[in-house]
């Protein structure tokens, strides 16, 4: 290959899954400028030193969706799929609020951590009761993570016994509102754990681990891996970091909508999955892709409420976008493009959803 | 005369025989047993504790009141028996019942509103469909991504109630007729939604246990390699199940429409895990090739009885509603690992 090397950098990016998603986030930021030239500017708030601008405002909405994101990647990998993050975003921001309206102290330290411990911990929780379904007794991802999609709403209710729950605490809403060197804190909180994930899962052999699973539990048990504990350990993972977006995303207006908070998000989730390249067959995951994919969505939310489409429309969009991407990813879509691979018979995918299926009992 | 006699001991005891043969050889009638067993013994129950169970005008309002969840049931059946799930139920109904309101109150003939809802329903349900069989996406996402759709569309055309015109010709279908007139109000009541998902039902039954392609479905859930291998039509039946589902959602959302009279964008929502969890109550594997309509309909049943013990005992929030239901339906599938496990 004498290919000059700007050219072979560029290729290795195009070929990097989470390369589109970056390119959508700048089509989509272009789109603004074209209705505002000015939308990208940032400025300095004299009084306080922060930044204020649209862009500081994605990243801030961009937090709770990255948290999401991320779990789900990982759950994605194993070959599963978690339904309940939106739900369990709605139960911690409801333990969350109540547990610091009944403290009622709005200046302590203490009750705000308090609080998020609490909350944190009833997500752990829960996401351990989905990985036990799922891992030791065997249901299917979906259906065990559906009971709680569904039932968690009801509990974010009876917990704040169907109020909207709202609450003070100036520590609690720094977490989310406050800024660090003109940053928003709540932003580089989600960094710092994204990075602390990818850290632990790819400098470690967890992350090719749960590749594993996702690809052959059979064989991976043969390899001397515990799928199990794995898998449980995964869907506490993502209840814990479904329960910190709850935490997010309640801390901005300090009130949980039982009803509203975390409403299918679980649909964001994996679509910035999917935008970062993962297959949802599972045995593979980029956390890199599910930052981009989330990003993405964040500013997707934004400029749609920009551009004034209703933001009810924005679901249904989204879907379409994932059933594209689903079609992009299936075999018989790719058969298309390229003339070298045969699309796959109808007995041979039939034959390896019946081997899945049967992995699924075994 | 003696004939008679002597045969009439001996016929009972041929379907009890029948009957012992049917739960001994056929493991899978098991489940639908027990659901008719708790259905029964929920009546029993609700009659000692709360009273006026048994009753007309109970049991007629039970059915009224869900009609529509019968026929989602009788649609999950069929999606479910192939091994795969429809999550796009409750949306469809959303989109259907508000698409249909405002449009009977554009003006538009009756019949042509019911037609649209029902072909909307239908439009849901091949792409689901296609989405499931052509492109190999998993059934779940398939027809996640139809239930945002659903719902973000029934956003679009309006967040408000929509009220259905009093004089409206759909209203018609929710008219309560009284079939017995009982002392005070305990009347046998009936309204032609019910009738239609008695229809429903009886058109499920025939088509699953006596034609081919009710065979095809059981023969998908059991095994797809095998039914392709014996050149079963699996290809037109695996995308009919998910047409048939959202079909029926479009009819459930008639059903419902023409009983409350108002559609709204949050109709319908959970109502998956209702229909979910009727139809596993009811019996039906969720790893599909075993289980029966009418035990979804018992399902069904007994979801909508537990509604009314629930009120009837006033001590239980309504906001635990899902949480009891997410509960059965996790106890149930519970059941179903053991019972399968043990199988094997």
């Amino acid at each position: 290959m004498s290919r000059p090397a700007p050219v072979a950098v560029l290729a290795e990016l195009i070929r990097k899954p989470w390369f589109w998603g970056l390119v959508a986030i700048a089509v989509l930021l272009a789109l603004n400028m074209v209705k505002d030239p000015n939308y990208l500017a940032i400025s300095v708030n004299p009084a306080n030193g922060h930044l204020v601008g649209n862009l500081v405002d994605i990243l801030r909405a961009a937090a709770p969706i990255l948290m999401i994101s991320i779990g789900m990647a990982l759950v994605i990998a194993t070959g599963g799929i978690d339904l309940s993050v939106g739900s369990l975003m709605a139960v911690s921001g409801a333990v969350a609020m109540e547990f610091l309206e009944s403290a009622g102290d709005s200046s302590s330290l203490v009750v705000a951590l308090g609080a998020i411990g609490l909350a944190l911990l009833v997500s752990a929780v829960l996401g351990a009761v989905n990985g036990i379904l799922v891992a030791y007794v065997g249901l299917q991802p979906f259906i065990a993570t559906l009971v709680l999609m569904l039932a968690g709403r009801g509990l974010a209710k009876v917990i704040t016994g169907g109020q909207n729950t709202a609450a003070a605490s100036d520590p609690f809403k720094w977490v989310v509102n406050g800024f660090v060197v003109g940053l928003p804190v709540v932003f580089l909180f989600a960094t710092l754990i994204v990075v602390i994930v990818a850290l632990v899962v790819r400098r470690s052999a967890l992350g090719l681990m749960i590749e594993a699973i996702g690809i052959n539990p059979k064989a991976s048990r043969m390899a001397g891996i515990r799928p199990p504990g794995l898998l449980l350990t995964v869907y506490i993972l993502s209840g814990v970091l479904a329960g910190i977006a709850g935490i997010f995303a309640v801390g901005s207006v300090m009130t949980v909508d039982v009803s509203k908070t975390g409403y299918q998000l679980e649909m964001d989730a994996i679509l910035a999955v999917v935008i970062g390249g993962t297959s949802l067959a599972g045995g593979k995951f980029s956390i890199g892709g599910a930052f981009v994919g989330g990003m993405l969505i964040a500013t997707l939310d934004k400029t749609v409420l920009f551009l004034g489409v209703s933001s009810s429309a924005t679901p249904a969009f989204k879907a379409i976008v994932i059933v594209v991407l689903c079609l992009l990813q299936s075999q018989r879509v790719r058969s298309w493009f390229s003339r070298r691979t045969a699309p796959p018979t109808r007995l041979a995918t039939a034959v390896t959803d019946d081997a899945r299926k049967e992995g699924a009992l075994a | 005369m003696t004939a008679v006699t002597t045969e009439a001991p001996t016929g009972a005891r041929r379907a009890l025989a029948g009957a012992r043969r049917i739960l001994t050889t056929n493991p899978s009638v098991l489940p639908t047993t027990a659901a008719v067993a708790i259905f029964v013994g929920m009546v029993i129950y609700g009659e000692v504790a709360y009273g006026r169970i048994v009753q007309f005008s109970t049991l007629s309002n039970l059915l009224i009141n869900n009609a529509h969840l019968i026929v989602l049931a009788v649609a999950m059946t069929f999606v479910i028996l192939t091994g795969g799930i429809d999550l796009s139920v409750g949306s469809i109904i959303a989109l259907s019942s508000v698409a249909g309101v405002m449009l009977a109150n554009a003006g538009w003939h009756p019949l042509l509103v019911i037609v649209t809802m029902v072909l909307i329903g239908t439009v849901f349900g091949v792409i689901s469909g296609i989405l499931v069989h052509y492109f190999n996406v998993q059934p779940f996402i398939a027809t996640l991504a139809m239930m945002f759709l659903g719902r973000g569309l029934a956003s679009l055309l309006s967040t408000q109630p929509e009220r259905l015109a009093d004089d409206s010709a759909i209203r018609w279908l929710g008219t309560q007729m009284k079939i017995v007139d009982g002392p005070k109000v305990n009347d046998l009541v009936i309204t032609p939604g019910v009738i239609l998902a008695v229809l429903v039902v009886l058109v499920a039954l025939f088509v699953l246990h006596r034609t081919r392609t009710g065979r095809t479905v059981y023969a998908l859930g059991g095994s797809e390699t095998s039914t392709l291998l014996m050149g079963l039509p699996a290809a037109r039946t695996k995308i009919l199940v998910y047409v048939i589902s959202g079909t029926l959602s479009g009819v459930a959302a008639i059903i419902y429409t023409s009983r409350l009279g108002i559609a709204q964008n949050i109709t319908g929502v959970g109502w998956e895990l209702d229909a979910i969890a009727a139809t596993v109550i009811g019996g039906t594997l969720l790893l599909g090739g075993a289980g029966y309509v009418l035990g979804s309909v018992v399902g069904a049943l007994v979801l909508g009885l537990m509604i009314v013990l629930i009120t009837r005992d006033g001590g239980i929030r309504p906001e635990m509603t899902t949480i009891i239901t997410g509960g059965i339906l996790l106890i149930f599938v519970l059941l179903q690992r053991v019972v399968t496990r043990k199988r094997e």
